[in-house]
Parts: C-alpha cells; sequence; structure tokens
C-alpha cells in the first residue's frame, strides 16, 4: 500500500476534481472537497512518516522503469513540502464554504471546488514527479486552475489580474519548456535523477548555460522574484479571498520548491554557478524585494494588496538564503518556506473573515474591529508578530536561521537587511492593528466571523505558535533536505 | 543554412514575444503567445529529427528512425496550449463584457475608476 503512495497524492484531488459534480448543491461539494483535501492531507503525513523513518520512496507509473517511464520520487524534501501543501489545503477548504458565501454566487460556487482541487494536484504534482516534463505539464495544470480561481473574484479587475497573469505565467512556463528542451537536447533525458548524472558529462557549456537561463527565468516568474513580480499584487487582490489565502500559503512556496530542487538537485548549485551568477543574483534581488516591496507594502491602502506587496518581500527572504550559498542558508530558505505559509495563510484567512463582515479589504473597514471581531483580530495580530518576527513564533526560527547562514558566511548586509526588512513590516503592520484597536465611530453590527472560518484561522495561528516553540519538526526536515542537497547524494 | 529550423524558431520566438508586449489589443496578445508557443513546438520538433532517420514505425527496410519522444511531449505540449487559448480567449470576452474594450489602455484607464 505505503508504495501506491506517491501517485495518489497526486491522483486522489485530481480524480475528486470532476467527482465533485456528482453533487449538486454547493454545500455538499465543499464537504466532498474537505473530505479529498483531508485524505489527501493523511497520505502526505504517511509519505512524510515513512520517509523519515524508512528512506526516499520511488514509484514507477504504468509499471515503465525509469528512465523510460515517469518517475514519482518522495524524498526528505518533497515529503516536507507535499505535507505543507496538502496541510494548508486541508486547513483553508474549512472556511471556504462560510467565505464564499458573500462572495461568489451559488452556482458558480461548484466550479470554485472543481477548480481549487485541479490547483492543488497541480501543486502536488510537481512537488511529487521525479520527471521534468512532467513537471511542466503540473505546472500548467496547477497555472490553469489559478488563473481561472482568480478570475471567479467579485470585480471586474479580477478578469484583468486573471487575463495577466496568464500572459505571464504561460511565457514563464514556455521558458521553461525551452529550458527543458535544451536540456533532453543535450543529454536525451527527461529523469530528473538521470539528468543530474548525465549533465556532468556534456560538453557543450554555452548551451548548457542557456538552458539552465530559461530554466531560472521562467521559475523565476512563477516564483513572483522581485523584478516579476508583477503579476502577484492585482492577483491576489481580486482573487476570492480564500482563493488568495490558498494561493499564498501555497503557490509561491512550490515555484520555490522547484527552483531548490532543479538548481541544488538536478544542475548541482556549482556547476550553474560555475556559467551563470545565480546565486549572487538571487542575493541581490533578494535584497531588493526585501527592501523595496516592503516600503510599498507600508503605501497600500487595501490590506489584501499589502499582504501582497508583503508576500513579494518574504520571497525576498527565501531567495537570499539560496544566494548565501551555504546548507545553512538553503536551510533557513526552506524553513522560511514553511513558515511563511501558515503566517500568510493566517493573515489571508484574518481578511477573509473582515471581508465577510464588512465586505471590504480597505484598511478603513477595520477601525474598531479588534472590539468587533475580538478572535478574528488576536489571531491576526499573533499572525502578524511571527511575520515580523518576534521570538516564540515561527517567523523568528526562520529568520534566526537566516541570521546565522549570513553570519556563518560573514555577510553582515544580510543580517542588517534582515532587520531593517523586520522593521519595515513591523510598521505596515502596526498600521492595522492600530486602527482595529481605536474606537470607531459608526453604529454597524459587526459580529465575530462564522466558527469554521474562525476555526481555519486559529489552526493556523496555533501552528505559527507551535512551530515557534517546538521546532524539532521543521529544523529536522529541512536540515535533512538541506543537507541531502548540498551533499549531492542523488535520490 | 544547416540551422534554417533554428533561426526560424528564433525568429518566429521573438516576433511572438514582442507581439505580445507591443500590441495593446488582448486578442493580439493572445495571437503573439501563440505564435511564441508554436516556436517551441518547432524547436522540439526539429531537435528529435535523425538526419537519414524515417519516420519511427518500425519496418524491415530502414535501419535509423527519428526520436518519437519529443513528439509526443509536443502532442501534450499542444493540448496544454489549446487549454491556454482557450481559456485566455473565456477571459476576453469576460473582459469585454465587463469593460466594454480590450483594449489593453482603454482597460487600465477603466480599472482605475
Amino acid at each position: 500500500m505505503i508504495n501506491h503512495l506517491p501517485i495518489l497524492q497526486v491522483v486522489l484531488p485530481l480524480l475528486a476534481a470532476p467527482a465533485c459534480l456528482i453533487f449538486v448543491r454547493a454545500r455538499s461539494i465543499w464537504l466532498f472537497t474537505c473530505l479529498a483535501c483531508l485524505l489527501t492531507f493523511g497520505i502526505s503525513v504517511a509519505l512524510f512518516i515513512h520517509v523519515s523513518d524508512v528512506g526516499p520512496l520511488s514509484y514507477e507509473v504504468g509499471g515503465w522503469p525509469a528512465p523510460w517511464g515517469i518517475e514519482y520520487t518522495i524524498d526528505s524534501l518533497s515529503s516536507y513540502v507535499l505535507l505543507l501543501v496538502s496541510a494548508i489545503a486541508a486547513v483553508v477548504i474549512l472556511a471556504a464554504n462560510s467565505s464564499l458565501g458573500p462572495e461568489l454566487p451559488e452556482r458558480q460556487q461548484p466550479a470554485f471546488y472543481v477548480l481549487f482541487l485541479l490547483c492543488l494536484t497541480g501543486l502536488l504534482g510537481i512537488v511529487a514527479t521525479g520527471d521534468v516534463f512532467n513537471v511542466f505539464v503540473f505546472l500548467e495544470v496547477s497555472s490553469l486552475a489559478t488563473y481561472a480561481l482568480i478570475a471567479l473574484g467579485r470585480q471586474r479587475q479580477a478578469l484583468w489580474a486573471a487575463y495577466q497573469y496568464l500572459i505571464v505565467g504561460t511565457i514563464g512556463a514556455s521558458f521553461f519548456l525551452v529550458g527543458i528542451g535544451f536540456l533532453y537536447a543535450l543529454t536525451g533525458t527527461l529523469n530528473m535523477s538521470d539528468l543530474s548524472e548525465r549533465l556532468v558529462e556534456v560538453e557543450q557549456q554555452q548551451l548548457l548555460a542557456v538552458a539552465f537561463g530559461f530554466v531560472v527565468v521562467g521559475i523565476a516568474l512563477k516564483m513572483a522574484l522581485l523584478p516579476l513580480h508583477g503579476w502577484l499584487p492585482n492577483a491576489y487582490a481580486f482573487a476570492p479571498s480564500i482563493a488568495t489565502t490558498f494561493l499564498a500559503a501555497s503557490a509561491t512556496k512550490v515555484s520555490l520548491y522547484l527552483f531548490i530542487r532543479l538548481y541544488y538537485g538536478v544542475f548541482g548549485a556549482e556547476t550553474v554557478d560555475a556559467l551563470l551568477p545565480v546565486s549572487i543574483v538571487f542575493l541581490l534581488l533578494g535584497i531588493v524585494a526585501v527592501l523595496a516591496a516592503s516600503l510599498v507594502a507600508f503605501r497600500q491602502s487595501d490590506v489584501k494588496r499589502m499582504l501582497a506587496f508583503s508576500s513579494i518581500a518574504q520571497i525576498g527572504y527565501m531567495a537570499v538564503g539560496i544566494g548565501v550559498g551555504s546548507t545553512l542558508g538553503l536551510q533557513a530558505s526552506l524553513l522560511h518556506l514553511f513558515n511563511h505559509a501558515f503566517i500568510k495563510g493566517a493573515l489571508f484567512l484574518a481578511v477573509a473573515s473582515v471581508v465577510y463582515r464588512t465586505g471590504s479589504s480597505q484598511i478603513d473597514a477595520f477601525r474598531g474591529l479588534g472590539y468587533r471581531m475580538p478572535w478574528t483580530m488576536a489571531g491576526l495580530v499573533l499572525a502578524s508578530l511571527s511575520l515580523i518576527g518576534v521570538p516564540l513564533t515561527a517567523g523568528f526560527v526562520s529568520k534566526w536561521f537566516l541570521v546565522l547562514a549570513a553570519i556563518e558566511s560573514g555577510l553582515w548586509v544580510v543580517v542588517l537587511i534582515v532587520l531593517v526588512g523586520s522593521f519595515i513590516s513591523l510598521f505596515y503592520l502596526w498600521k492595522i492593528v492600530e486602527l482595529a484597536y481605536s474606537k470607531s465611530d459608526s453604529e454597524a453590527n459587526t459580529n465575530e466571523a462564522p466558527p469554521l472560518m474562525l476555526i481555519a484561522l486559529w489552526v493556523l495561528v496555533i501552528a505559527n505558535i507551535y512551530f515557534g516553540i517546538d521546532t524539532r519538526l521543521t529544523v529536522g526536515a529541512s536540515a535533512s533536505a538541506a543537507a541531502t542537497l548540498i551533499e549531492g547524494a542523488p535520490w | 543554412m544547416d540551422f534554417f529550423n533554428y533561426w526560424v524558431v528564433i525568429a518566429l520566438m521573438m516576433t511572438g514575444l514582442y507581439i505580445v508586449m507591443a500590441q495593446q489589443n488582448l486578442v493580439k496578445k493572445l495571437l503573439g503567445l501563440n505564435i511564441f508557443q508554436t516556436a517551441i513546438f518547432i524547436l522540439y520538433i526539429s531537435v528529435a529529427k535523425v538526419l537519414g532517420g524515417t519516420a519511427p514505425i518500425y519496418t524491415e527496410s530502414a535501419t535509423l528512425y527519428s526520436n518519437p519522444l519529443p513528439h509526443v511531449l509536443i502532442l501534450t505540449a499542444i493540448v496544454v496550449g489549446i487549454a491556454t487559448m482557450a481559456l485566455a480567449l473565456a477571459l476576453v470576452v469576460r473582459i469585454h463584457g465587463a469593460y466594454g474594450s480590450i483594449e489593453d489602455d482603454e482597460i487600465r484607464d477603466r480599472s482605475k475608476q
């Protein structure tokens, strides 16, 4: 049974997506989607435990042995990211039924759940597969579902945001396709572990550099690394709140996973850096992203958009971790990938609750909410503390490791940037918190958010605190993943 | 002219990307995107061609075959491309309904209102 889990992880949500249409009422579809997400989460937990106890798992799709057939490989890195993505999906979907109520007409809600499951399939597929062309297919599965999810937003700008993301996203995926086309021409294989062995023998270094360039730029577009982030703020601001929550917590993280997998696991960081200055570029772009995006976030009046810019800044921290180039730096990136998913999930879910009650995500809508929605706002405050990086929260752990990695490599600039970035995030989050706990004149009778949204929010908030105190799971898994990748132990 | 196919690929790719960036009309942007993707398909198919090789169908008379795998990959990529195009055109229809225009600059102006 355990041998079939790698493929079930991906196939279960894929089959659940069309099966949603058996049901008629949106509520039954939601319950069914919850069940599918919970099962998917269960599978990822089983995989995670198996991989950490026994070792990597490999699955030959259709019984064709690799490298001819498509291979699914679950090692410590992929099981860690699978666990993250499926956990986020299972928590977020709990709140979906309540949150969608005022945001999407009932007859359109079935489409949301189908797209949600397809998006989840794509994201899990990217992580589980060990075949680079299969990665492209899943990249497009998740992207197409994401474009449609964004277009479900209430305002007409949602359509425009979806169109813009579609153009940029397709160019990114096509660049990735060109890159793997060159790699196939050079090596004659698409299997990742096979590629990593054969790339060493390639003599046409120039073509190899072009291939790496296309792949890196393609993934960076999907990751929203600073100069390529243009699609993200509008997409996050206008998508239905619950879709934003899921995408912010998982989609860019999976792109980052893909980059780490290819850069360290397949191409080899030293091979790439000998041809292209990827780690220096990531370090510089990451630093600029942290500073510039945080400052822009401060100037936003729409909270969803503010958090979207904050996400671009946080991607910057992860890029810096990769740019530092040491095992500890990679581990810091992996930790922040995990912790930031819970931080942003909680923050966007709190905003979703506010949108549910007030119908607006403008910062003025938060006035006085600290008294009328005390639990939601308390969750928002705790998640904000985690984003800033206050000790005993998850955000502190990842920033601490980033600072350690920077000191180890003697990059004092990075230490400074982390501090300055955290300081700016304190200011823009304070704007929200200050308004929420100031007296409001309006007589609006806003109540607490619906129970399921509160439960989902607090699960994420408690995860933030839990992973800030008991770091065995995150630090252990990221350390073993980073060590395996850097020391080049093949799958 | 040894690399004729590849020069065509580069020309088409640049043409496509230029149209995506320079055109204001949303449908024309999509046409550019389509040309760009088609260039990638030609790249893969050219890579797979073995000089003097025949179609990869087993016969007694042939000893040299072209590589069928990239062709299969591109069949998949074509399907993905069609799905993308269908979704994009559907979005353009909805945008036209919501904004009354499919010109980039007009939509930008009306988005700000």
